[in-house]
Protein backbone atom coordinates (compact mmCIF):
# COMPACT_ATOMS: atom_id res chain seq x y z
CA UNK A 1 0.00 0.00 0.00
CA UNK A 2 1.07 3.52 -0.67
CA UNK A 3 2.39 5.86 2.00
CA UNK A 4 -0.51 8.17 1.22
CA UNK A 5 -2.52 5.47 2.93
CA UNK A 6 -5.32 5.35 0.38
CA UNK A 7 -6.63 2.55 -1.80
CA UNK A 8 -4.94 1.55 -5.00
CA UNK A 9 -6.02 3.76 -7.89
CA UNK A 10 -3.93 2.52 -10.77
CA UNK A 11 -2.55 -0.91 -11.45
CA UNK A 12 -0.21 -1.42 -14.38
CA UNK A 13 0.72 -4.89 -15.58
CA UNK A 14 2.08 -4.66 -19.10
CA UNK A 15 3.52 -8.00 -20.20
CA UNK A 16 4.50 -7.00 -23.71
CA UNK A 17 4.09 -4.02 -26.01
CA UNK A 18 5.46 -4.14 -29.51
CA UNK A 19 5.43 -1.55 -32.23
CA UNK A 20 5.69 -2.03 -35.93
CA UNK A 21 8.18 0.19 -37.68
CA UNK A 22 7.51 1.56 -41.16
CA UNK A 23 9.90 -1.07 -42.54
CA UNK A 24 7.47 -3.74 -41.31
CA UNK A 25 9.54 -5.38 -38.58
CA UNK A 26 8.02 -5.24 -35.11
CA UNK A 27 10.12 -4.52 -32.07
CA UNK A 28 9.56 -4.82 -28.38
CA UNK A 29 9.06 -1.45 -26.72
CA UNK A 30 7.98 -2.52 -23.21
CA UNK A 31 8.37 -5.84 -21.41
CA UNK A 32 7.08 -6.78 -17.94
CA UNK A 33 6.31 -3.33 -16.65
CA UNK A 34 4.29 -3.57 -13.46
CA UNK A 35 3.57 -1.18 -10.60
CA UNK A 36 0.57 0.24 -8.82
CA UNK A 37 -0.21 3.67 -7.46
CA UNK A 38 -2.26 4.48 -4.39
CA UNK A 39 -4.67 7.38 -4.28
CA UNK A 40 -2.86 10.67 -3.95
CA UNK A 41 0.54 9.17 -4.64
CA UNK A 42 2.97 11.14 -6.79
CA UNK A 43 5.12 8.89 -8.92
CA UNK A 44 7.96 9.88 -11.22
CA UNK A 45 8.73 7.65 -14.17
CA UNK A 46 12.40 7.90 -15.12
CA UNK A 47 14.20 6.50 -18.10
CA UNK A 48 16.45 7.32 -21.03
CA UNK A 49 15.05 8.75 -24.24
CA UNK A 50 13.30 6.17 -26.38
CA UNK A 51 12.81 3.63 -23.60
CA UNK A 52 9.04 3.70 -23.95
CA UNK A 53 7.83 6.25 -21.39
CA UNK A 54 5.39 7.99 -23.70
CA UNK A 55 4.22 4.62 -24.98
CA UNK A 56 3.52 3.48 -21.41
CA UNK A 57 1.57 6.65 -20.61
CA UNK A 58 -0.58 6.12 -23.70
CA UNK A 59 -1.39 2.58 -22.54
CA UNK A 60 -2.29 3.85 -19.09
CA UNK A 61 -4.45 6.65 -20.48
CA UNK A 62 -6.32 4.19 -22.69
CA UNK A 63 -5.21 5.79 -25.95
CA UNK A 64 -3.55 2.59 -27.11
CA UNK A 65 -5.21 -0.76 -26.42
CA UNK A 66 -2.95 -3.00 -28.48
CA UNK A 67 -0.72 -4.68 -25.89
CA UNK A 68 -0.49 -7.80 -23.78
CA UNK A 69 -1.39 -7.27 -20.16
CA UNK A 70 -3.78 -5.04 -18.30
CA UNK A 71 -4.15 -1.53 -16.94
CA UNK A 72 -6.70 -1.25 -14.15
CA UNK A 73 -8.35 2.03 -13.23
CA UNK A 74 -11.65 2.78 -11.49
CA UNK A 75 -14.56 2.69 -13.96
CA UNK A 76 -15.56 6.25 -13.16
CA UNK A 77 -12.50 8.42 -13.17
CA UNK A 78 -11.24 11.56 -14.78
CA UNK A 79 -7.84 11.66 -16.36
CA UNK A 80 -5.98 14.91 -16.86
CA UNK A 81 -3.07 14.64 -19.22
CA UNK A 82 -0.23 16.92 -20.19
CA UNK A 83 1.15 15.57 -23.44
CA UNK A 84 4.75 15.90 -24.49
CA UNK A 85 3.61 18.74 -26.80
CA UNK A 86 1.02 21.27 -25.55
CA UNK A 87 -1.77 20.09 -27.90
CA UNK A 88 -3.96 23.15 -27.51
CA UNK A 89 -6.73 24.04 -29.96
CA UNK A 90 -5.05 26.80 -32.01
CA UNK A 91 -8.40 28.28 -33.07
CA UNK A 92 -9.69 28.77 -29.53
CA UNK A 93 -8.47 31.26 -26.95
CA UNK A 94 -6.71 30.13 -23.79
CA UNK A 95 -9.89 30.60 -21.76
CA UNK A 96 -11.91 28.62 -24.31
CA UNK A 97 -9.29 25.86 -24.36
CA UNK A 98 -9.68 25.48 -20.61
CA UNK A 99 -13.47 25.60 -20.76
CA UNK A 100 -13.79 23.12 -23.63
CA UNK A 101 -11.63 20.58 -21.77
CA UNK A 102 -14.23 20.68 -19.02
CA UNK A 103 -12.79 23.12 -16.50
CA UNK A 104 -15.70 24.47 -14.46
CA UNK A 105 -15.42 28.24 -14.09
CA UNK A 106 -14.99 29.42 -10.54
CA UNK A 107 -12.55 30.00 -7.71
CA UNK A 108 -10.53 26.84 -8.33
CA UNK A 109 -9.93 27.67 -11.97
CA UNK A 110 -9.00 31.24 -11.10
CA UNK A 111 -6.50 29.98 -8.54
CA UNK A 112 -4.88 27.57 -11.00
CA UNK A 113 -4.72 30.27 -13.68
CA UNK A 114 -3.15 32.67 -11.19
CA UNK A 115 -0.66 30.10 -9.90
CA UNK A 116 0.56 29.38 -13.40
CA UNK A 117 0.73 33.06 -14.31
CA UNK A 118 -1.84 32.87 -17.08
CA UNK A 119 -4.28 35.55 -15.92
CA UNK A 120 -3.03 38.05 -18.52
CA UNK A 121 -3.21 35.55 -21.36
CA UNK A 122 -6.75 34.21 -21.17
CA UNK A 123 -7.85 36.06 -24.31
CA UNK A 124 -4.82 35.06 -26.36
CA UNK A 125 -4.77 32.36 -28.99
CA UNK A 126 -2.19 29.56 -28.59
CA UNK A 127 -0.29 30.81 -31.65
CA UNK A 128 0.44 34.00 -29.75
CA UNK A 129 2.05 32.21 -26.80
CA UNK A 130 5.65 31.20 -26.24
CA UNK A 131 6.28 27.47 -25.80
CA UNK A 132 6.67 27.91 -22.06
CA UNK A 133 3.32 29.66 -21.81
CA UNK A 134 1.63 27.05 -24.00
CA UNK A 135 3.04 24.34 -21.72
CA UNK A 136 1.59 26.13 -18.73
CA UNK A 137 -1.83 26.31 -20.39
CA UNK A 138 -1.63 22.55 -20.99
CA UNK A 139 -0.77 22.05 -17.32
CA UNK A 140 -3.61 24.32 -16.23
CA UNK A 141 -6.01 22.41 -18.48
CA UNK A 142 -5.07 19.08 -16.91
CA UNK A 143 -5.37 20.43 -13.36
CA UNK A 144 -8.53 22.39 -13.91
CA UNK A 145 -10.70 19.34 -14.41
CA UNK A 146 -9.68 18.12 -10.92
CA UNK A 147 -8.55 14.73 -12.24
CA UNK A 148 -8.37 11.52 -10.26
CA UNK A 149 -5.27 10.62 -12.23
CA UNK A 150 -2.90 13.26 -13.51
CA UNK A 151 -0.47 12.20 -16.22
CA UNK A 152 2.38 14.47 -17.25
CA UNK A 153 4.82 13.69 -20.05
CA UNK A 154 8.01 15.71 -19.55
CA UNK A 155 6.07 18.90 -18.87
CA UNK A 156 9.20 20.97 -18.25
CA UNK A 157 11.41 19.80 -21.09
CA UNK A 158 13.08 22.50 -23.18
CA UNK A 159 12.16 25.25 -20.74
CA UNK A 160 14.93 27.30 -19.18
CA UNK A 161 16.15 26.12 -15.78
CA UNK A 162 14.67 28.98 -13.77
CA UNK A 163 11.22 28.67 -15.30
CA UNK A 164 11.33 24.89 -14.93
CA UNK A 165 12.20 25.23 -11.24
CA UNK A 166 9.33 27.67 -10.70
CA UNK A 167 6.87 25.44 -12.51
CA UNK A 168 8.02 22.44 -10.45
CA UNK A 169 7.24 24.34 -7.27
CA UNK A 170 3.87 25.36 -8.68
CA UNK A 171 3.16 21.80 -9.71
CA UNK A 172 4.00 20.59 -6.21
CA UNK A 173 1.66 23.09 -4.62
CA UNK A 174 -1.15 22.22 -7.04
CA UNK A 175 -0.72 18.50 -6.35
CA UNK A 176 -0.71 19.16 -2.61
CA UNK A 177 -3.93 21.10 -2.93
CA UNK A 178 -5.88 18.80 -5.25
CA UNK A 179 -4.49 15.48 -3.96
CA UNK A 180 -4.59 13.97 -7.44
CA UNK A 181 -2.73 10.74 -8.05
CA UNK A 182 0.10 11.86 -10.30
CA UNK A 183 2.35 10.12 -12.77
CA UNK A 184 5.07 12.34 -14.16
CA UNK A 185 7.58 11.33 -16.80
CA UNK A 186 11.00 12.88 -16.78
CA UNK A 187 14.57 11.99 -17.53
CA UNK A 188 15.90 14.34 -14.92
CA UNK A 189 16.76 12.47 -11.71
CA UNK A 190 16.77 15.59 -9.55
CA UNK A 191 13.39 16.62 -10.86
CA UNK A 192 12.06 13.17 -9.98
CA UNK A 193 13.49 13.32 -6.47
CA UNK A 194 12.17 16.79 -5.76
CA UNK A 195 8.65 16.10 -7.06
CA UNK A 196 7.78 12.53 -6.25
CA UNK A 197 7.21 10.28 -3.30
CA UNK A 198 7.80 7.29 -5.51
CA UNK A 199 10.27 6.76 -8.34
CA UNK A 200 10.01 4.07 -11.00
CA UNK A 201 12.98 3.69 -13.33
CA UNK A 202 12.77 2.05 -16.75
CA UNK A 203 15.73 0.46 -18.54
CA UNK A 204 16.87 1.51 -22.02
CA UNK A 205 14.68 0.04 -24.79
CA UNK A 206 12.98 -2.35 -24.48
CA UNK A 207 11.78 -0.77 -21.26
CA UNK A 208 11.34 -2.79 -18.11
CA UNK A 209 11.31 -1.70 -14.45
CA UNK A 210 14.82 -1.67 -13.00
CA UNK A 211 14.08 0.31 -9.85
CA UNK A 212 11.00 1.15 -7.80
CA UNK A 213 11.93 3.37 -4.86
CA UNK A 214 9.68 5.04 -2.27
CA UNK A 215 10.74 8.31 -0.70
CA UNK A 216 9.38 8.23 2.82
CA UNK A 217 10.32 11.79 3.77
CA UNK A 218 7.57 14.29 2.90
CA UNK A 219 8.47 16.13 -0.33
CA UNK A 220 8.94 19.55 1.22
CA UNK A 221 11.06 18.28 4.12
CA UNK A 222 13.65 16.60 1.92
CA UNK A 223 17.18 17.77 2.84
CA UNK A 224 19.90 18.10 0.20
CA UNK A 225 21.82 15.29 1.90
CA UNK A 226 18.86 12.91 1.77
CA UNK A 227 18.31 13.83 -1.87
CA UNK A 228 21.96 13.10 -2.65
CA UNK A 229 21.65 9.69 -0.94
CA UNK A 230 18.63 8.80 -3.07
CA UNK A 231 20.40 9.95 -6.20
CA UNK A 232 23.41 7.77 -5.42
CA UNK A 233 21.19 4.81 -4.68
CA UNK A 234 19.30 5.19 -7.98
CA UNK A 235 22.57 5.55 -9.88
CA UNK A 236 23.79 2.30 -8.32
CA UNK A 237 20.59 0.48 -9.30
CA UNK A 238 20.84 1.78 -12.89
CA UNK A 239 24.50 0.78 -13.13
CA UNK A 240 23.67 -2.69 -11.83
CA UNK A 241 20.90 -3.05 -14.42
CA UNK A 242 23.24 -2.00 -17.22
CA UNK A 243 25.94 -4.39 -16.05
CA UNK A 244 23.57 -7.35 -15.74
CA UNK B 1 -9.82 49.23 -55.09
CA UNK B 2 -9.17 52.08 -57.58
CA UNK B 3 -7.28 49.60 -59.77
CA UNK B 4 -10.21 47.19 -59.77
CA UNK B 5 -12.56 50.02 -60.71
CA UNK B 6 -10.32 51.20 -63.53
CA UNK B 7 -10.11 47.64 -64.80
CA UNK B 8 -13.89 47.37 -64.82
CA UNK B 9 -14.11 50.67 -66.65
CA UNK B 10 -11.73 49.40 -69.33
CA UNK B 11 -13.99 46.38 -69.78
CA UNK B 12 -17.00 48.64 -70.33
CA UNK B 13 -15.13 50.75 -72.85
CA UNK B 14 -14.04 47.61 -74.73
CA UNK B 15 -17.62 46.38 -74.70
CA UNK B 16 -18.89 49.64 -76.17
CA UNK B 17 -16.18 49.60 -78.81
CA UNK B 18 -16.81 45.95 -79.68
CA UNK B 19 -20.49 46.62 -80.06
CA UNK B 20 -19.69 49.30 -82.65
CA UNK B 21 -17.46 46.81 -84.44
CA UNK B 22 -19.80 43.78 -84.41
CA UNK B 23 -23.10 45.61 -84.72
CA UNK B 24 -25.65 46.02 -81.95
CA UNK B 25 -27.51 42.82 -82.88
CA UNK B 26 -24.54 40.59 -82.09
CA UNK B 27 -23.31 42.67 -79.16
CA UNK B 28 -25.68 45.39 -77.92
CA UNK B 29 -24.01 48.39 -76.24
CA UNK B 30 -24.03 48.61 -72.40
CA UNK B 31 -26.74 51.27 -72.28
CA UNK B 32 -29.16 49.19 -74.38
CA UNK B 33 -28.70 46.25 -71.98
CA UNK B 34 -29.18 48.56 -69.03
CA UNK B 35 -32.46 49.80 -70.55
CA UNK B 36 -33.82 46.24 -70.79
CA UNK B 37 -32.66 45.50 -67.24
CA UNK B 38 -34.60 48.58 -66.13
CA UNK B 39 -37.74 47.53 -68.01
CA UNK B 40 -37.63 43.98 -66.63
CA UNK B 41 -37.02 45.32 -63.15
CA UNK B 42 -40.04 47.65 -63.37
CA UNK B 43 -42.33 44.85 -64.56
CA UNK B 44 -41.15 42.73 -61.63
CA UNK B 45 -40.04 39.88 -63.91
CA UNK B 46 -36.36 40.39 -63.10
CA UNK B 47 -36.88 40.01 -59.36
CA UNK B 48 -39.08 36.94 -59.78
CA UNK B 49 -36.59 35.16 -62.03
CA UNK B 50 -33.50 36.16 -60.05
CA UNK B 51 -35.28 35.08 -56.87
CA UNK B 52 -36.27 31.71 -58.31
CA UNK B 53 -32.75 30.99 -59.49
CA UNK B 54 -31.17 32.20 -56.27
CA UNK B 55 -33.48 29.98 -54.22
CA UNK B 56 -32.48 26.96 -56.34
CA UNK B 57 -28.80 27.83 -55.98
CA UNK B 58 -29.06 28.11 -52.21
CA UNK B 59 -31.11 24.94 -51.81
CA UNK B 60 -28.94 22.73 -53.98
CA UNK B 61 -25.72 24.26 -52.67
CA UNK B 62 -26.71 23.68 -49.05
CA UNK B 63 -27.78 20.14 -49.79
CA UNK B 64 -24.58 19.32 -51.67
CA UNK B 65 -22.35 20.89 -49.01
CA UNK B 66 -24.05 19.17 -46.09
CA UNK B 67 -24.22 15.70 -47.64
CA UNK B 68 -20.86 16.00 -49.39
CA UNK B 69 -19.09 17.15 -46.22
CA UNK B 70 -20.61 14.35 -44.15
CA UNK B 71 -19.64 11.81 -46.80
CA UNK B 72 -16.12 13.21 -47.10
CA UNK B 73 -15.65 13.18 -43.34
CA UNK B 74 -16.72 9.55 -43.05
CA UNK B 75 -14.56 8.52 -46.01
CA UNK B 76 -11.55 10.37 -44.68
CA UNK B 77 -11.79 8.80 -41.24
CA UNK B 78 -12.74 5.23 -42.12
CA UNK B 79 -10.68 3.19 -44.56
CA UNK B 80 -13.56 0.76 -44.96
CA UNK B 81 -16.06 3.48 -45.94
CA UNK B 82 -13.49 4.98 -48.28
CA UNK B 83 -12.91 1.72 -50.14
CA UNK B 84 -16.63 1.07 -50.29
CA UNK B 85 -17.69 4.46 -51.59
CA UNK B 86 -14.71 5.59 -53.62
CA UNK B 87 -15.76 3.83 -56.89
CA UNK B 88 -19.21 5.45 -56.68
CA UNK B 89 -17.62 8.80 -56.18
CA UNK B 90 -15.38 8.36 -59.21
CA UNK B 91 -18.33 7.39 -61.39
CA UNK B 92 -20.32 10.37 -60.15
CA UNK B 93 -17.36 12.72 -60.65
CA UNK B 94 -17.02 11.64 -64.27
CA UNK B 95 -20.70 11.61 -65.17
CA UNK B 96 -21.43 14.71 -67.29
CA UNK B 97 -23.74 17.19 -65.58
CA UNK B 98 -26.14 17.00 -68.51
CA UNK B 99 -26.59 13.23 -68.10
CA UNK B 100 -27.46 13.58 -64.43
CA UNK B 101 -29.91 16.39 -65.18
CA UNK B 102 -31.74 14.60 -67.99
CA UNK B 103 -31.92 11.34 -66.02
CA UNK B 104 -33.26 13.19 -62.98
CA UNK B 105 -36.01 14.82 -65.07
CA UNK B 106 -36.92 11.49 -66.68
CA UNK B 107 -36.91 9.47 -63.46
CA UNK B 108 -38.25 11.98 -60.95
CA UNK B 109 -40.31 14.16 -63.26
CA UNK B 110 -40.14 17.76 -64.44
CA UNK B 111 -40.33 19.23 -60.97
CA UNK B 112 -38.37 21.21 -58.39
CA UNK B 113 -37.16 18.12 -56.52
CA UNK B 114 -35.54 16.72 -59.65
CA UNK B 115 -33.98 20.09 -60.52
CA UNK B 116 -32.46 20.74 -57.09
CA UNK B 117 -31.48 17.11 -56.59
CA UNK B 118 -29.70 16.98 -59.94
CA UNK B 119 -27.68 20.11 -59.21
CA UNK B 120 -26.79 18.89 -55.73
CA UNK B 121 -25.71 15.53 -57.12
CA UNK B 122 -23.40 17.30 -59.54
CA UNK B 123 -21.68 19.25 -56.79
CA UNK B 124 -21.70 16.59 -54.07
CA UNK B 125 -18.76 14.40 -55.21
CA UNK B 126 -16.61 17.49 -55.54
CA UNK B 127 -17.31 18.54 -51.94
CA UNK B 128 -16.83 14.99 -50.69
CA UNK B 129 -13.40 14.67 -52.33
CA UNK B 130 -12.22 18.02 -50.96
CA UNK B 131 -13.47 17.36 -47.43
CA UNK B 132 -12.05 13.83 -47.51
CA UNK B 133 -8.62 15.37 -48.10
CA UNK B 134 -9.17 17.51 -45.00
CA UNK B 135 -10.42 14.60 -42.92
CA UNK B 136 -7.31 12.61 -43.79
CA UNK B 137 -5.15 15.45 -42.56
CA UNK B 138 -6.91 15.77 -39.19
CA UNK B 139 -4.47 16.13 -36.29
CA UNK B 140 -4.27 12.84 -34.37
CA UNK B 141 -2.78 14.57 -31.36
CA UNK B 142 -5.82 16.81 -30.96
CA UNK B 143 -8.05 13.81 -31.45
CA UNK B 144 -6.35 12.08 -28.53
CA UNK B 145 -6.61 15.22 -26.46
CA UNK B 146 -10.36 15.26 -27.12
CA UNK B 147 -10.61 11.62 -26.04
CA UNK B 148 -8.63 12.14 -22.84
CA UNK B 149 -10.73 15.12 -21.81
CA UNK B 150 -13.89 13.23 -22.79
CA UNK B 151 -15.29 15.87 -25.14
CA UNK B 152 -18.81 15.09 -26.30
CA UNK B 153 -19.68 14.47 -29.95
CA UNK B 154 -20.95 17.99 -30.53
CA UNK B 155 -18.01 19.67 -28.84
CA UNK B 156 -15.57 17.51 -30.78
CA UNK B 157 -17.21 18.46 -34.07
CA UNK B 158 -17.43 22.16 -33.24
CA UNK B 159 -14.10 22.74 -31.55
CA UNK B 160 -11.79 20.08 -32.94
CA UNK B 161 -12.94 18.82 -36.34
CA UNK B 162 -14.74 21.68 -38.09
CA UNK B 163 -12.00 24.26 -37.47
CA UNK B 164 -9.52 21.90 -39.12
CA UNK B 165 -11.88 21.33 -42.03
CA UNK B 166 -12.62 25.05 -42.43
CA UNK B 167 -10.04 25.71 -45.19
CA UNK B 168 -11.30 22.67 -47.10
CA UNK B 169 -14.92 23.71 -46.65
CA UNK B 170 -14.00 27.21 -47.81
CA UNK B 171 -12.34 25.80 -50.93
CA UNK B 172 -15.40 23.63 -51.61
CA UNK B 173 -17.67 26.65 -51.09
CA UNK B 174 -15.68 28.85 -53.42
CA UNK B 175 -15.56 26.38 -56.30
CA UNK B 176 -19.02 25.14 -55.39
CA UNK B 177 -20.98 28.34 -55.57
CA UNK B 178 -19.87 29.14 -59.11
CA UNK B 179 -20.29 25.54 -60.25
CA UNK B 180 -23.77 25.31 -58.75
CA UNK B 181 -25.14 28.48 -60.30
CA UNK B 182 -23.85 27.52 -63.71
CA UNK B 183 -25.54 24.13 -63.49
CA UNK B 184 -28.74 25.67 -62.11
CA UNK B 185 -29.04 27.71 -65.30
CA UNK B 186 -28.82 24.55 -67.40
CA UNK B 187 -31.42 22.82 -65.25
CA UNK B 188 -33.74 25.79 -65.70
CA UNK B 189 -33.14 25.93 -69.41
CA UNK B 190 -34.09 22.27 -69.77
CA UNK B 191 -37.07 21.91 -67.53
CA UNK B 192 -38.23 24.86 -65.42
CA UNK B 193 -40.84 27.51 -66.30
CA UNK B 194 -38.97 30.40 -64.65
CA UNK B 195 -35.54 31.56 -63.50
CA UNK B 196 -32.57 33.13 -65.23
CA UNK B 197 -31.84 29.94 -67.17
CA UNK B 198 -35.37 29.83 -68.51
CA UNK B 199 -35.19 33.49 -69.62
CA UNK B 200 -31.88 32.84 -71.35
CA UNK B 201 -33.55 29.96 -73.19
CA UNK B 202 -36.27 32.34 -74.38
CA UNK B 203 -33.67 34.87 -75.46
CA UNK B 204 -31.86 32.13 -77.37
CA UNK B 205 -35.02 31.20 -79.27
CA UNK B 206 -35.48 34.85 -80.24
CA UNK B 207 -31.74 35.38 -80.87
CA UNK B 208 -32.09 38.32 -78.49
CA UNK B 209 -28.60 39.00 -77.10
CA UNK B 210 -29.75 42.14 -75.25
CA UNK B 211 -32.25 40.15 -73.23
CA UNK B 212 -29.72 37.40 -72.61
CA UNK B 213 -27.21 39.85 -71.17
CA UNK B 214 -29.94 41.68 -69.26
CA UNK B 215 -30.55 38.51 -67.26
CA UNK B 216 -27.06 37.05 -67.14
CA UNK B 217 -25.21 40.13 -65.92
CA UNK B 218 -27.42 41.04 -62.93
CA UNK B 219 -27.20 37.42 -61.83
CA UNK B 220 -23.41 37.38 -62.07
CA UNK B 221 -23.47 40.57 -60.03
CA UNK B 222 -25.67 38.92 -57.43
CA UNK B 223 -23.33 35.93 -57.11
CA UNK B 224 -20.30 38.22 -56.85
CA UNK B 225 -22.07 40.14 -54.10
CA UNK B 226 -22.77 36.91 -52.23
CA UNK B 227 -19.12 35.93 -52.51
CA UNK B 228 -17.90 39.32 -51.31
CA UNK B 229 -20.42 40.04 -48.58
CA UNK B 230 -21.17 36.57 -47.23
CA UNK B 231 -18.52 33.99 -48.14
CA UNK B 232 -15.44 36.14 -47.61
CA UNK B 233 -16.50 37.60 -44.24
CA UNK B 234 -17.23 34.07 -42.99
CA UNK B 235 -13.80 32.95 -44.18
CA UNK B 236 -12.17 35.85 -42.40
CA UNK B 237 -14.09 35.03 -39.24
CA UNK B 238 -13.08 31.37 -39.13
CA UNK B 239 -9.43 32.12 -39.82
CA UNK B 240 -9.15 34.99 -37.34
CA UNK B 241 -7.06 32.87 -34.94
CA UNK B 242 -4.17 32.51 -37.41
CA UNK B 243 -1.30 34.64 -36.16
CA UNK B 244 -0.62 37.55 -38.47
CA UNK B 245 2.82 37.51 -40.03
CA UNK B 246 4.98 40.10 -38.27
N1 LIG C 1 4.75 5.56 -34.20
C1 LIG C 1 5.72 4.67 -33.90
N2 LIG C 1 5.91 3.58 -34.67
C2 LIG C 1 6.86 2.69 -34.38
N3 LIG C 1 7.70 2.79 -33.34
C3 LIG C 1 7.56 3.86 -32.54
C4 LIG C 1 6.58 4.86 -32.78
N4 LIG C 1 6.69 5.80 -31.82
C5 LIG C 1 7.71 5.40 -31.04
N5 LIG C 1 8.23 4.26 -31.45
C6 LIG C 1 9.35 3.51 -30.81
O1 LIG C 1 8.93 3.16 -29.52
C7 LIG C 1 9.99 3.37 -28.61
C8 LIG C 1 9.50 4.13 -27.41
O2 LIG C 1 9.09 5.40 -27.80
P1 LIG C 1 8.55 6.46 -26.75
O3 LIG C 1 8.05 7.65 -27.49
O4 LIG C 1 7.59 5.78 -25.85
O5 LIG C 1 9.88 6.83 -25.96
P2 LIG C 1 10.09 7.86 -24.76
O6 LIG C 1 10.66 7.07 -23.62
O7 LIG C 1 8.86 8.62 -24.49
O8 LIG C 1 11.23 8.79 -25.33
P3 LIG C 1 11.47 10.37 -25.08
O9 LIG C 1 12.06 10.51 -23.73
O10 LIG C 1 12.44 10.75 -26.15
O11 LIG C 1 10.14 11.06 -25.23
C9 LIG C 1 11.11 4.07 -29.35
O12 LIG C 1 12.20 3.18 -29.45
C10 LIG C 1 10.54 4.40 -30.68
O13 LIG C 1 11.50 4.09 -31.67
MG1 LIG D 1 8.31 10.55 -24.71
Amino acid sequence: MSPAGGRTLLEVAVALKTRRAVSGESRVVLRDVGFSLGEGEVCALLGPSGCGKTTLLRLIAGLDKEFEGAVTLPARRRIGMVFQEPRLLPWRSVAENLRIAGAPPGKDLDAIVATLGLAGHLDHFPGELSLGLARRVAIARAFAIAPDLLILDEPFASLDAILARRLRTELTSLVERLRSTTLIVTHDVDEAISLADRIVVLSPAPGRVIADRRIETPRLALTPEAAADIRAELAAMMAAAHGG
Amino acid sequence: MPIRLASLLVLLVLWQWGSGLLGSRALPPPLAVLAVVGAEARSGALAVNLGATLARVIASFTLAMALGAALGLVMGRSKMADQLLDPWLIVLLNLPALVIIVLAYIWVGLNETAAIGAVALNKLPNTAVTVREGARALDRGLDEMARIFALGRGARLRHVILPQLAPYLAAATRSGLSLVWKIVLVVELLGRPNGVGFEIGVAFQLFDVTRLLAYALPFVGLMLAMETFIVQPIERHVSRWRPHPA
